[in-house]
């Protein structure tokens, strides 16, 4: 493996899947973070579990697109022929998954550090409290959730073009 | 819309989170198309050569949402807001950041 595989695996298969499997862990804590679900003892156990959880998707989330944006998107768009980007825009069958997919990628993947942060915070700060405050428990659910889908995007749209053109 | 509060944890916090995110997003989103109307701006915005304008585009998303939070946590902390209102503009400017960079949108302005 070399060091460009090593990175792009880090990137997507690493940092980024990570953020994508404790999503599901998140959402479920989120959602029956609810006075009615659970006792207040149980709230108070599944703070802490949730806190971290949530913290490790946000920093995942920042990891991937950092490593993705400053360390493997470098390589992609390399002016030499051989680099990926250039060999999808010279074939007119593969063009589009640079102009699309590529191109949305890299944009909307943004969204999910920010988004996850501020879902995090929100959580820590208000804490059991939360679960008294609807609102703020569906809020936080909700930038968790777009955060999630702006991922999925990159993700789902990173492992397709890195198969089509790989990063060697 | 903003009334003191004596709750220790009032909704402002919550709000300014909230807020300050959509608007990061929004400003990406923006910046992803007004790069496409104006080639000054993209090239202003490759703070550097290798990773080219995503670096701004990013960049002064997250600044911008860096700089934002905490005044708006400082202005609202104890303060009660109107939370579904700022919840409502957050989620319009989420939509409108996420439209802004979806590729033939932002392709139609392309010079």
């Amino acid at each position: 493996m070399t060091e460009r595989e090593l990175w792009t695996v880090l990137h997507g298969m690493v940092f980024g899947a990570i953020f994508l499997l404790a999503f599901a862990g998140g959402f479920a804590g989120l959602w029956s973070l609810k006075p009615e679900l659970i006792t207040s003892a149980g709230i108070g156990e599944r703070m802490k579990r949730l806190v971290i959880g949530m913290w490790t998707m946000a920093i995942m989330a920042w990891l991937t697109v950092i490593s993705g944006t400053y360390i493997v998107y470098p390589w992609y768009r390399a002016g030499d022929p051989g680099s990926p980007r250039s060999l999808l825009l010279a074939n007119a069958d593969t063009k589009a998954w640079h102009t699309f997919g590529m191109e949305w990628k890299e944009h909307v993947g943004w969204f999910a550090p920010v988004l996850a942060t501020a879902a995090a915070f929100i959580v820590t700060y208000y804490g059991p409290r939360l679960a008294e405050k609807n609102q703020l428990r569906k809020a936080a659910l909700v930038l968790l959730t777009i955060a999630f889908l702006a991922a999925a995007v990159a993700g789902s749209f990173g492992a397709f073009l890195n198969k089509v053109a790989p990063i060697r | 819309m903003n009334t003191q509060t004596d709750f220790a944890k009032s909704d402002g916090v919550a709000g300014a989170a909230v807020l300050a995110s959509a608007i990061g997003v929004f400003i990406t989103g923006s910046l992803t198309t007004l790069a496409e109307i104006s080639g000054s701006l993209k090239t202003a915005l490759a703070w550097s050569g290798a990773v080219g304008p995503l670096t701004g585009k990013s960049g002064v998303g997250v600044i911008v949402w860096l700089v934002v939070w905490p005044i708006l946590h400082a202005v609202w902390r104890d303060k009660e807001v109107n939370f579904d209102a700022l919840y409502i503009v957050s989620l319009v400017l989420i939509a409108l950041g996420w439209l802004l960079t979806f590729p033939p949108v932002f392709e139609a302005f392309s010079g």
